[in-house]
């Protein structure tokens, strides 16, 4: 049942570093981080790695597995040949911290200028009320357990370093969606969304879908319906038409 | 309040040659999790100057694991929910354990806590009617969970973490400083807490895990908000961070830590495979119609329902099966007992030989729910299995097995403020204990964590109001070198002993010998052993650098485990009954004598271990007794205690044969809201009876905290603002609840 | 897909942050990434060569009773007899090249500004990126905030043409109840074409996001409006099969035209059923 298997593992900082080989013991049923796990505890003391829930709960166990960018909690070691090396490399987004671990900061940094929720002045609290099929599409957005895997992936900051100041990326613009769709919000965000959080560089190549764990299908219902929306705003001269005039009928959105 | 981020040589004054950072703060949280996001908010809310400090990332404390919900008696499902009903549920959960008064409180503003997220942001899945939806719960009288899916403490995190940075904004728009008042310190360990001549808090060291360098706050209050220390058992739902950090700093630093033998094991983890072993399976499976059954494929729970149980839960299948869509006339299955009882029934099933090949028992909800449905209400479930264990639950049982969970004990705190013997300490969440008795039911946590973690903030701040001129404690150099040159030793020590090998035994020890079921020669020797541990570990090393260095984290959590766990063990060996999350093969038996007495550990003179010592439970208030059948307190209090309900126990009693429970059950109900809406009518918090019944403070509690208290009612209050008349209408259809769904069947089975 | 400003820079890619792990390769993806980016820009090549060949072939686009979707509706007077729609024909003698011409310019600019399009051209032509976590070969990347790529905005705009083509290339199907004479009440394999391409198309156009939107993605509150709900959750579920339907309705028009195209130049006869 147990076999030995081969690891190439990347180890180092951001003055330089490279991929180390590793025998390990791999046994049934589990998942790549055990094998971290199991590097740390038989052979490598030190070697630097985030991991919090392993259930796939937190998203702390990020990293790049085959070169792909996935959580190494929910990664099994049976959807790899006993025979193929498995590589782990950190995320290659972010700035390296050591071995594994990166610095996420860039994330907390663009959570932080998404406007936050902003509710009618005068709703008290135990008064909000809300149909379910209003809450569902955020609520979607909401299981995002902030992982970074699409920040991670998102070739427009992926491939381009520079653009990482005007550009949100996807987990940050899917917030900016939960909140637009959000049947309490009084905030108007299809500007922002476009000007401050720059939606307008996700060409929408769903990367992002792609490789979110929590299986959000990021661009075709927050991307996409975000354009849309953002167009009716600044793209559409009919919708600005309708607008202006049944503003002055009536209310409703 | 100006800025005081030093990064100079020793800005501390430290005789260590190591380069300290140094940060000063009002109020510094420890926990990052829900208690500690909440106080945070809180103090930040009342003015103060507040630091977060988190072992992990910002959003990953152990909260995002909570799958079921959060309780709380909106009463939105049925209405006939109240306090009274869920304050009920919670003692009976704790077998009257619980320090009533946190209990009570709980029960009371646990509520608004919930509502108040909603106006964060928070998207709790919703009834017809646009309410917050609640689910059922082991041991929940109604459907009382607030929750989204399976993910509620994610919703809850989320919450509190964008509530933070809704603040933040605010600080920055009227600053332009993001973290002018309130900031995060992620992936920061805090090894001491610092405490001036006089022993008052003064602050806290730790060190960043990113760089490995040494950081010290300086603040005359510190709220400990750590959770648990399930890292201390092999087969546990918890992650790396649950080493009982908060418990051991609080011990060290001269709190008092109770009912430390408290631990819950959550009768359903996954068994297979290996290395998933332990990872929770939510009881919202249960909740919501799942089913447990042996090898023989019998559901098996119904042989274990207990005597004081008996009368709420169903005896065939037929009626359990009914009761999910008609709660009113019938009885509740037995899978929805609380956890230390399935727990239990597991063990013994898997120990008779009739468990799964992996060891566990069968978890079924395929057979209960369509497909879609499951897919539905418990998506991360169906992912989880799916994933790690190639699973399909909408078409197969799960294996399940006991992992342990949760930690009823915790810091001694005072009901009301959370305050600690130690001036300037607080704690909430897990890490604090008293609230759940002997045994947590699900879904108090997470409202635990709201209702005190806010109560702690609040009174943090009031502390330092009260503080006024004598002055901030100040941190002593001497201290913080101490503490350096401990966390520093494993790194000089690189040949030394692995730590992960310690920590294993460790693991081993406890999950064998102070398990499920203690027997007090196994709990001796686990003794022994910790005590074998104990020099072991002051000369483990760790290789490679500092910065983050994963062996030598372990290093250093190795301190607070050991602690934790001599803890856990003495107190084991110490109570001879068995109740709730400790169970004693000698001593099966529930005893009255027993439920009068809280253990309480605290650091031996020269702390080099832990010593245990018996303190009297604080009297229930009678008001509070008085919302219990005498019948049901008989099962749990010896008689003398119940001589305080004096004559309205005996209408009680003699009504119930009649058949006429109301008349009986209204006097006693009535006397405590009647006044409480008196009280609220006038809006005079003074006047309100929690106000007037001071529980028995604890020593060293300053009367500036009691002000503090009765300010914190008055801001819940405000937040309720009831009307008198809605409060009546509670207390009416509660009495009727109780007359239907209790008194009726009692009178019938008490002939 | 007339642009290159994605890369107007130099092809050396730009310097990531020295801080970022020092990886040489492009990519450790080990699986056959390059697979697809590759087969759609195949498919599209052909598709494009054969569109291009038959919309200035100028020929073989009517049969009597089936028409070429390239070439409807033929709005010019040098339309093949019979072929244009009610006889609508605002483009005279003067237009001398394909008719196709005309109109092509509609479906082409559906399809350009298509979600699933942008993606899938984005991804095998233009290589930004290729595939998921495999470094695109560009030093620049501005996304779609310039002009050209801004016009990807007017999406919807070709969604309202695309149903007027839907409702034309419908009727046509239709007209496929004559015979090639122009009698009413008969039926060919040619019919069964022509409806399945219109239905195709449908189906693609309905489950377009710009139609998600407009049935009720732009709402706040599904709840205040019920029907547009339905529509929305109706679209929904359709746009989910997006891609699918996307190039199944290509591969619908080419056949449908090969098919007409065959039958009009006599390659066989259409078989008929009644
Ligand atoms: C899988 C699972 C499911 C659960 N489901 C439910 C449920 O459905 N309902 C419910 O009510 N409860 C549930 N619980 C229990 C509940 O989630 C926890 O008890 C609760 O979240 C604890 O919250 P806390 O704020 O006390 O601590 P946590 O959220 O655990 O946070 C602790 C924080 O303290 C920090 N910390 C610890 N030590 C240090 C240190 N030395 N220095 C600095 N920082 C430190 C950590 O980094 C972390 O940020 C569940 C628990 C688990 C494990
Ligand atoms: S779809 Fe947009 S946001 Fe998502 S990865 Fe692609 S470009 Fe980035
Ligand atoms: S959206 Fe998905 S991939 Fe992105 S951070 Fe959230 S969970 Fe991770
Ligand atoms: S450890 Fe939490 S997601 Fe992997
Ligand atoms: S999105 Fe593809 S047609 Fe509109």
């Amino acid at each position: 049942m147990g076999y030995k298997g081969k690891f190439k593992v990347w180890r180092g900082d951001a003055s330089g570093g490279d991929l180390k080989d590793f025998e390990v013991e791999i046994n049934e049923g589990e998942v790549v981080l055990d094998i971290i796990h199991r590097l740390q505890a038989t052979q490598a003391p030190d070697m630097a790695c985030r991991w919090n829930c392993k259930a796939g709960k937190c998203g702390s166990c990020s990293a790049e597995i085959n070169g792909k960018p996935r959580l190494m909690c929910m990664t099994r070691m049976s959807t790899f040949e006993q025979d193929e090396t498995v590589t782990v490399t950190p995320l290659r987004t972010f700035p390296v911290i050591k071995d594994l671990v990166t610095d996420v900061g860039f994330n907390y940094a663009k959570a932080r200028e998404v406007k936050s929720f902003t509710p009618p002045k005068d709703l008290l609290p135990g008064e909000y009320r809300m149909q379910q099929i209003d809450v569902e599409r955020s609520q979607e957005f909401r299981k995002c357990i902030e992982c970074y895997l699409c920040q991670n992936t998102c070739h427009a900051v992926r491939d381009h370093e520079e653009n990482k100041d005007n550009f949100s990326g996807p987990r940050y613009l899917m917030r900016v969606a939960e909140l637009d769709m959000h049947p309490l919000d009084t905030a108007d965000r299809k500007n922002s969304a476009q000007e401050e959080h720059g939606l307008g560089f996700c060409n929408i190549t769903k990367c992002c879908t792609e490789v979110c764990p929590e299986h959000i299908r990021i661009t075709d219902n927050a991307l996409i319906p975000m354009k849309e929306r953002v167009v009716d705003r600044k793209y559409d001269p009919l919708v600005w038409l309708g607008n202006k005039i049944r503003r002055r009928t009536s209310s409703d959105a | 309040m100006t800025d005081n981020t030093e990064n100079t040589e020793n800005a501390v004054g430290t005789k260590s040659t190591e380069p300290v950072e140094r940060h000063s703060y009002d109020v510094v949280v420890i926990g990052a999790g829900g208690a500690g996001l909440r106080a945070a908010i809180e103090a930040r809310h009342a003015g103060k100057r507040v630091a977060v400090i988190s072992k992990s990332l910002f959003g990953k404390a152990h909260t995002v694991m909570a799958e079921g919900g959060a309780a709380a008696a909106m009463g939105n499902v049925n209405p006939k929910d109240n306090w009274q009903v869920h304050f009920r549920d919670t003692m009976r959960g704790g077998k009257f354990l619980n320090h009533f008064r946190m209990a009570e409180l709980h029960a009371k503003e646990a509520p608004d806590r919930i509502w108040e997220l909603e106006t964060w942001g928070a998207l709790f899945d919703r009834t017809k009617e646009g309410k917050i939806s609640q689910r059922n719960f082991g041991g929940h009288e109604y459907p009382r969970l607030a929750h989204v899916g399976d993910r509620t403490g994610l919703e809850l995190i989320r919450t509190l973490q964008q509530r933070v940075v809704a603040l933040q904004q605010e600080d920055k728009a009227s600053t332009g400083d993001y973290e002018a008042n309130l900031r995060v310190f992620a992936e920061t360990t805090i090894v001491r807490l610092l405490k001036d001549a006089s022993g008052r808090i003064a602050g806290a060291v730790g060190y960043y895990r990113e760089t490995g360098q040494f950081v010290v706050f300086e603040a005359p209050a510190v709220i400990m908000a750590t959770g648990g220390i399930g890292r201390s058992y092999t087969v546990t739902s918890n992650s790396w961070e649950y080493t009982g950090d908060g418990h051991a700093l609080a011990l060290l630093a001269g709190a008092a830590l109770v009912n430390m033998e408290f631990v819950q094991f959550h009768p359903t983890g996954m068994v297979w495979p290996p290395s998933v072993k332990g990872i929770l399976v939510t009881e919202s499976v249960r909740g919501d119609g799942g089913v447990l059954r042996n090898s023989e494929g019998k559901r098996f729970m119904f042989d274990y329902v207990p005597d004081v149980f008996r009368k709420q839960y169903a005896e065939t299948e037929e009626e359990a099966d009914r009761w999910y869509d008609d709660q009113e006339n019938n009885r509740r299955p037995p899978e929805l007992l609380p956890r230390d009882e399935v727990a239990r029934s597991i063990n013994s099933e898997v120990k008779a030989g009739r468990g799964t090949p992996n060891g566990g028992v069968f978890l079924d909800v395929s057979t209960r729910l369509p497909a879609e449905e499951i897919r539905r209400r418990l998506p991360s479930m169906y992912h989880q299995f799916k994933e790690l264990a190639d699973v399909d639950i909408t078409a197969q049982p799960m294996e399940v097995g006991p992992t342990c969970h949760y930690v009823m004990g915790g810091i001694e705190v005072d009901p009301d403020t959370q305050g600690t013997v130690v001036p300037g300490l607080y704690a909430a969440g897990e890490c604090s204990g008293g609230m759940h008795g002997s045994n947590r039911l699900g879904g108090n946590s997470l409202s635990d964590l709201l209702v005190f973690g806010r109560r702690a903030g609040l009174h943090a701040a009031e502390y330092i109001d009260g503080l006024g001129t004598a002055g901030k404690p100040a941190v002593a150099a001497a201290d913080v070198d101490a503490a350096l040159e401990e966390a520093l030793a494993p790194l000089a020590n690189a040949d030394g002993e692995n730590p992960y090998t310690l920590h294993h035994e460790l693991q081993v020890t406890m999950n064998t010998l102070v398990g499920i079921i203690r027997k007090p020669e196994e709990v001796s020797e686990a003794l022994t052993k910790l005590e074998e541990f104990k020099p072991r570990r002051t000369k483990v090393g760790a290789a490679g650098g500092r910065r983050f260095n994963p062996g030598w984290h372990v290093a250093l959590d190795l301190r607070n485990m050991l602690i934790v766990s001599e803890c856990v063990a003495k107190a084991a060996l110490e109570r001879e009954e068995s109740r709730g999350g400790h169970t004693r093969d000698d001593h099966p038996a529930m005893s009255s004598k027993w439920r009068q007495i809280n253990l309480i550990c605290s650091l031996n003179e020269d702390g080099s271990g832990i010593d245990l010592k018996h303190q009297p439970i604080p009297t229930i208030r009678p008001d509070l007794l008085g919302l219990f059948e005498v019948s049901e307190l008989q099962k749990y209090f010896t008689d003398e205690e119940l001589t305080v309900l004096g004559d309205s126990a005996e209408p009680v009693a003699e009504a119930k044969p009649a058949g006429e429970a109301k008349p009986a059950a209204e006097p006693e109900v009535k006397s405590e809201p009647a006044t409480e809406s008196k009280a609220e009518a006038k809006s005079e918090p003074e006047a309100k009876p929690e106000a007037k019944t001071e529980p028995a403070p604890i020593p060293g509690q300053s009367n500036g905290e009691k002000a503090a208290d009765t300010a914190a009612d008055k801001v819940a209050e405000k937040s309720t603002e009831k009307s008198a008349t809605a409060e009546a209408e509670e207390q009416t259809a509660q009495a009727e609840a109780e007359a239907q769904t209790e008194d009726a069947e009692t009178a019938a089975e008490e002939k | 897909m007339a642009t290159d400003t994605i890369a107007p820079g130099p092809e050396a890619p730009a310097p990531l942050s020295p801080a970022r792990a020092q990886i040489e390769q492009k990519t450790l993806r080990t699986d056959r990434w390059w697979l697809s980016p590759l087969l759609t820009m195949l498919v599209l090549v052909a598709f494009i060569f054969y569109a291009t060949f038959r919309a200035f072939q100028n020929a073989d686009y009517y049969t009597g009773n089936l028409i070429s979707p390239f070439y409807s509706p033929c709005i010019a007077t040098k339309c093949v007899p019979g072929s244009s729609l009610g006889g609508f024909k605002p483009f005279g003698d003067w237009w001398s090249i394909s008719p196709a011409l005309l109109i092509l310019i509609f479906p082409l600019g559906f399809r350009m500004t298509c979600y699933y399009y942008r993606k899938a051209y984005y991804r095998a032509f233009w290589q930004s990126p290729p595939a998921c976590a495999v470094a695109e070969p560009h030093g620049k990347y501005t996304g779609e905030r310039r002009f050209p790529l801004i016009l990807n905005n007017s999406h919807r705009y070709f969604f309202y043409a695309g149903l007027i083509f839907n409702t034309i290339l419908s009727w046509d199907a239709i007209l496929a109840f004559r015979n090639p004479a122009g009698q009413w009440g008969h039926m060919s394999v040619g019919t069964l074409v022509l409806i399945a391409n219109a239905v195709l198309l449908w189906v693609y156009s309905l489950s377009c996001h710009s139609c998600r939107h407009i049935m009720g993605g732009k709402l706040k509150h599904f709840s205040k409006h019920p029907l547009r709900y339905k529509g929305w959750t109706l679209v929904s579920k359709l746009n989910h099969k997006h891609m699918l339907f996307a190039w199944v309705s290509l591969f619908g028009v080419a056949l449908t035209d090969a098919y007409v195209a065959l039958v009009a130049n006599g390659t066989f006869s259409n078989p008929t059923f009644f």
